[in-house]
Parts: C-alpha cells; sequence; structure tokens
C-alpha cells in the first residue's frame, strides 16, 4: 500500500522505530524564542548538558518585543529579563540569534521561510503551536512544550507517537479570490470540522483550491492547522514551493539536487489511505467573521449571530459553550454581522502579516481614511516584511489613513508586549485566536482575512468585501 | 521528575469544554523565566476580577475544594497554545490528576513531562464524577479510579506509564541511543542551517 506525504516523512526520520509505543523522531530545524525556552536552557545547565546541534538551531524574540521605536529601552522590566535570558542563553550556547536589532527579526513563523531555513521533507519543531504554518513547504512542521524544546536542544531528536493522517481537500475556484482568501478557506474548514477535529491527525491540505493559493497563502492554511487540533497540516510541495526557497539568505548550496530529490519523493502515492478526510468546496464560499471565542465559531459575514441551539445542534455542552461566549462577546442572537460595530483593527500575527497580506490589505485602505471610532494597526511579521513593505510605499498608504505602522513581533496576537485591548473593547483581528482575553483581558476578538480587517477599519464596522472593488 | 503511583482526593468540577491554555495561565504571567511558582495564576481571569479580588461564583474560589488533587473538565481540554506554563500552574496549584473527555495534543504531552496524569474517559462518566462529593482514589498502576459506588478502568499508554511510575528524566533516556542519532545524522539529507 502507498504512504501519504507525512508517513514518508516520518519514516524518513525514524532514529528508532517502535511497533508499540512512541518513536524516537530526528529534528532538522529547532527555531527558539524567548517565551518558552529560558527554562530549557535552565535544565541544560543543571544537568550539565550542551546544545547537540547549534547548527540546526535558530533563535529571535518575537512575542515580547515592544513594537514601538526599537532605539528606544523596554520598559517592561520582566519582558526586558526574558529577552536577555535569550541573549545570554544564546552565546552560552553558541546559538545564532536574530535580535531586536537585526534587520532579520521578526516572528519565528516568518522569518524561518523568508530566510530559507524551512526546507520540503524536513522535520521542524518549535515551542510555539503555529509551528505548523512550516508545514506550507512540504514540512512536518509542529508545536512543542518547554520540556520537548530541552529535549531537542539536548539530544536533536523527540520521542513521538505517530499521528494519524487526515486528508483536507479544497475543491473548486473561488469567484472573486481578492476577497475570498485563505484565511476565509481555513476558518471555513474550522467552522465545519470543529477546533477538536483533528486532534490526533496531521492534515494535508490538498485539491485544487489549495494548488491555486501563493506560498503566503498556503502559510495562512497550515498555520491555522492548531486552531483544528492537528498536530500539524501539510501541503504537497510544488514548483512554486521550490521558486520560493531558491535564493534567500539561508538556502542551502546543493538546493537544486535537493529539488530534484523532493520532485520525486514528496507526494502522497495515489493509493495511499487517510484514516479521516473532509472536503470543503470553496466556489461560493464567504468571507468568514467570528463570533464567539474559539476559532469554530465562526460565520459567514452576511449572516448574523446564531443562536446557541443553532450553533450547538443538539450538544449540550457546546450549548453553554456558545451562550458563555455571546455572553463574553456581549453579541445578541440575530444581530447581522455586519452591524457589528469595532473599536480596534489588528493587522498582524504568523497567520496574516506578510507582504502579500499587507499589500491586499493596503488596496482597500488606498485614499481613504479610518472610521474616527476606530484605533487601527499594522504590525508587519517581520523587519525584512516592513522593509519590502516600505519599498513599495505600503507604510504611506497605511499612515496616510491613520494607520499606526509598527515594528515587528508577534504583538496584539497575544498581547505579551504593551499592545493589548483594553477591557470591553471589540477588535477586527487578522491573527489565529479569539480566546477569551487572549487580546487583553476582557478585550473581545473577531478573526477576519487582511482585507476584511482593513474594510472594517475604514467603515467602523464590518463588512463584505466582495462588495467592494479589489483589482 | 517526582514519580506519581496514587491519590486519592475530592474531584474539582470545572464545568467547561475547549478549556484553552490562555485561560489555564494568561500571557501576562508567561514572562517569568523559572518553572515555579505559576499556581497563583492558574485560571486567573475566571478567579479573580478586575480588582484582583476572588470570583466567588468560580468553583477554584470555593473552599471546599481547596484540597482537591483531582480536576474534571469538559472535551478538548488544553487546547490552543503550547505553553507548557499551563501544566505547570495546575501542578504548583496542587493537581496530579485531570480528567476530562479528550486533551488537546501538545497539552497531553506536556503533562507528562511534569509527573501529571491525563486520563481521557467517556463524556457520560466524567459527567459522573464531576458529580461525586466523596473523595475519589486514582490508582496508576492498577489504571484504576474507585468512587464510592464504582470502580473504573481507564487506558494508558503503557510507555507513558513507566514515565510517570518511575518519575523518569527522558533525555537520560534518550542518550541511550547516541549510536543510533550519530548514525542517522551521518545519512541525513537535510543540510545545516548555517
Amino acid at each position: 500500500m502507498g504512504k501519504t506525504l507525512f508517513e514518508k516523512i516520518w519514516d524518513s526520520h525514524v532514529v528508532v522505530g517502535k511497533d508499540n509505543g512512541p518513536s524516537l523522531i530526528y529534528i532538522d530545524r529547532h527555531l527558539v524564542h524567548e517565551v518558552t525556552s529560558p527554562q530549557a536552557f535552565d535544565g541544560l545547565r543543571m544537568n550539565n548538558r550542551q546544545v547537540r546541534r547549534p547548527d540546526l538551531t535558530i533563535a529571535t524574540m518575537d512575542h515580547n518585543v515592544p513594537t514601538t521605536d526599537r532605539g528606544l529601552p523596554i520598559l517592561d522590566q520582566t519582558s526586558s529579563v526574558q529577552i536577555q535570558t535569550l541573549e545570554k542563553n544564546c552565546q552560552d550556547f553558541g546559538i545564532k540569534l536574530f535580535d531586536i536589532n537585526s534587520p532579520n527579526q521578526g516572528i519565528v513563523h516568518v522569518i524561518g521561510p523568508q530566510l530559507g531555513i524551512t526546507l520540503p521533507g524536513s522535520t521542524i519543531v518549535c515551542g510555539d503551536s503555529h509551528t505548523s504554518t512550516h508545514g506550507a513547504f512540504g514540512a512536518l512542521a509542529f508545536g512543542i512544550g518547554t520540556s520537548e524544546v530541552e529535549h531537542v536542544l539536548a539530544s536533536q531528536t523527540l520521542w513521538l507517537e505517530k499521528p494519524k493522517p487526515f486528508e483536507i481537500r479544497v475543491e473548486g475556484k473561488r469567484k472573486n479570490p481578492h476577497a475570498v482568501t485563505a484565511k476565509d478557506i481555513v476558518l471555513s474548514i474550522i467552522k465545519n470540522i470543529g477546533t477538536g477535529g483533528g486532534t490526533g491527525t496531521v492534515i494535508e491540505y490538498r485539491g485544487e483550491g489549495i494548488e491555486d493559493l501563493s506560498m503566503e497563502q498556503r502559510m495562512t492554511i497550515c498555520n491555522m492547522s492548531i486552531e483544528a487540533g492537528a498536530r500539524a497540516g501539510l501541503i504537497a510541495p510544488d514548483e512554486k514551493t521550490y521558486d520560493y526557497l531558491r535564493g534567500r539568505e539561508y538556502t542551502p548550496k546543493n538546493y537544486e539536487s535537493l529539488v530534484e530529490y523532493w520532485r520525486e519523493n514528496l507526494k502522497s502515492d495515489d493509493d495511499a489511505k487517510f484514516e479521516k478526510q473532509f472536503t470543503l468546496h470553496i466556489d461560493d464560499i464567504a468571507p468568514q467573521v467570528s463570533w464567539g471565542t474559539n476559532p469554530g465559531m465562526t460565520c459567514d459575514v452576511t449572516e448574523t449571530v446564531p443562536t446557541p441551539d443553532e450553533f450547538s445542534k443538539g450538544d449540550s455542552n457546546q450549548k453553554k459553550g456558545a451562550e458563555k461566549a455571546l455572553d463574553y462577546m456581549d453579541l445578541e442572537s440575530g444581530t447581522p454581522i455586519e452591524e457589528i460595530k469595532i473599536d480596534r483593527v489588528f493587522i498582524g500575527s504568523c497567520t496574516n502579516a506578510r507582504l502579500e497580506d499587507l499589500i491586499e490589505a493596503s488596496k482597500i485602505i488606498k485614499g481613504q481614511k479610518v472610521s474616527p471610532d476606530v484605533r487601527a494597526m499594522v504590525v508587519p511579521g517581520s523587519q525584512m516584511v516592513k522593509k519590502q513593505a516600505e519599498e513599495m510605499g505600503l507604510d504611506k498608504i497605511f499612515i496616510d489613513a491613520n494607520f499606526e505602522w509598527r515594528e515587528a513581533g508577534c504583538s496584539m496576537c497575544l498581547g505579551m508586549n504593551p499592545d493589548i485591548l483594553s477591557p470591553g473593547e471589540r477588535c477586527a483581528s487578522t491573527s489565529n485566536r479569539n480566546f477569551e482575553g487572549r487580546q487583553g483581558t476582557g478585550g473581545r476578538t473577531h478573526l477576519v482575512s487582511p482585507v476584511m480587517a482593513a474594510a472594517a477599519a475604514i467603515n467602523g464596522h464590518f463588512v463584505d468585501v466582495r462588495k467592494m472593488d479589489l483589482s | 521528575m517526582e514519580p506519581f503511583k496514587k491519590t486519592t482526593s475530592i474531584v474539582t468540577p470545572l464545568d467547561k469544554v475547549n478549556v484553552d491554555t490562555d485561560q489555564i495561565v494568561p500571557k501576562q504571567f508567561l514572562k517569568l523565566v523559572q518553572k515555579s511558582g505559576f499556581g497563583k495564576f492558574l485560571f486567573f481571569n475566571w478567579r479573580y476580577d478586575e480588582n484582583e479580588n476572588p470570583k466567588y461564583d468560580f468553583v477554584l474560589n470555593d473552599s471546599k475544594y481547596d484540597n482537591s488533587k483531582i480536576l474534571v473538565a469538559g472535551d478538548n481540554f488544553g487546547c490552543g497554545s503550547s505553553r507548557e506554563h499551563a501544566v505547570w500552574a495546575l501542578q504548583d496549584y496542587g493537581f496530579s490528576v485531570i480528567i476530562a473527555p479528550s486533551f488537546a495534543d501538545i497539552f497531553f504531552s506536556n503533562c507528562f513531562k511534569n509527573g501529571i496524569l491525563p486520563i481521557s474517559l467517556e463524556q457520560s462518566i466524567v459527567e459522573k464524577l464531576q458529580q461525586e462529593s466523596e473523595p475519589i482514589e486514582v490508582d496508576l498502576e492498577n489504571q484504576t479510579i474507585k468512587t464510592s459506588s464504582d470502580e473504573i478502568h481507564f487506558k494508558i499508554d503503557s510507555h507513558k506509564k513507566k514515565i510517570l511510575l518511575e518519575g523518569l528524566d527522558d533525555i537520560a533516556q534518550t542518550y541511550q541511543f547516541e549510536d543510533k542519532i550519530s548514525e542517522f545524522e551521518k545519512q541525513s539529507k537535510v543540510p545545516s542551517v548555517l
């Protein structure tokens, strides 16, 4: 019987295989950031252990960093300590660090692909659940906890139970691909399979609707695999993948011979068996807006906020969850989504802060002004994205429209730095999680695409971007 | 790591589904560089109001549960962020067993690194356990939960069971396979980053 792409990558990384129980899997790339690594380095020190492969380990600081002027000192003392701790750990253990002043600094999942560190067919881990982003390149990439970070630092391996392969087919063609985006595809998937729908699996996204996407859009899809509970999500590499990675700063010297090998090997066999399947038809899907407190609580922009009964379809626990969510979000069932007014707009995060996201959003913003009731900010995913956007003059478009134009980092996706919502504030956000308090205690998050966020900023409420001229 | 063998206590019922790790430990407490002391931040936004006064309608603020070591929660517990701080907080607060119909993958794996036993049971059994007012006994060796009226068997992977029972250091175990790791590296096709 044939194998899935995931099984091929898994099998080629087994160091110690067992029929029952976990296998020891080799890790090709380890990405490290300031929040989930300090205790891991401490563990190494306590046991007098070294980092086995500093040459496979790359670090940056993203979660905590202020997005204001990099020349200013970091006012939050605890953030500052965490950042200094990473600097010291990288120095002590010989790890390459893109620090706060590096032109390569940025959200770890944005810089990995941008620098050619992410490679097809490789295994990639990071102490961050959105590591699934790198799956867009046909890598097996997943988030791990701090104990596992320590284990990888010490041994370059991990003990893992083999997840099950899950095929998600995205079929058809979007009528307006500028208005209905990769974010709307992945939110539609999560809405359908639920936030636990992918638990214990690695998703392979396939079909015409995936092949049509650019690499940056594919990253948006794989990024949110974790919001469906999946261990990882991946997409078979094709010529778009190989073109994207060619000639980047850390692209391997023998790249073309690797590409030849990948072309032959990195796809699921025709007779491969998936344990689970789901198909989404995208010909008629609408832009999506989340209304609740997890990414599965999402509906079309043309719909109304559902009742707990409509959402839960008979599941009493889900119904209770929906009641709580509506209460937290201060929303009435039956309210048209387009009538929900917002206070803040955040265009940023590892989900949607790459160059293409900013270009698309800028088309909506150009020549317009942010609604006087709204405070809006753009936080580019990396310093390189910021620079490229500035070279195209996008910063001017956003600033002229009264958007704040910030330095790179995770920022208000999780609000570890000073960029947070005040209690009760309602935000249209291009990030990945609408959990209670995620963007600031008491803050209310609606997940949307960059174009939907931009349109909401101008109008002060959600609007269906399909009605706008986006050519 | 401290071994886990057996515990007896009353259960703390947390009647919520999809409890994400942002709720277990909110982000403002992730800036610490050590593993200890996270218990006071556990479920912080559910436990305290904006002035940091206890919200008495939240179960952890009911003194009846002060010495509970067993948390019984809803489906998909621990979803979202990979932060191990969530497990450190549960452990530091005093929980050593979490029972739910299902767990998110990364959270589940993090538990075993810190001596916490996560047990998945059918929804109906979980709901019954949430009603249990008498202490229950969780015995890992025998894979049983004893209540005042019932004995429930639970499943656990034998490797994970061993790790908890013996409090094993994962890395020391892995070092026994050093020769295999080196051998793998020699034939690996993936070049180094630098």
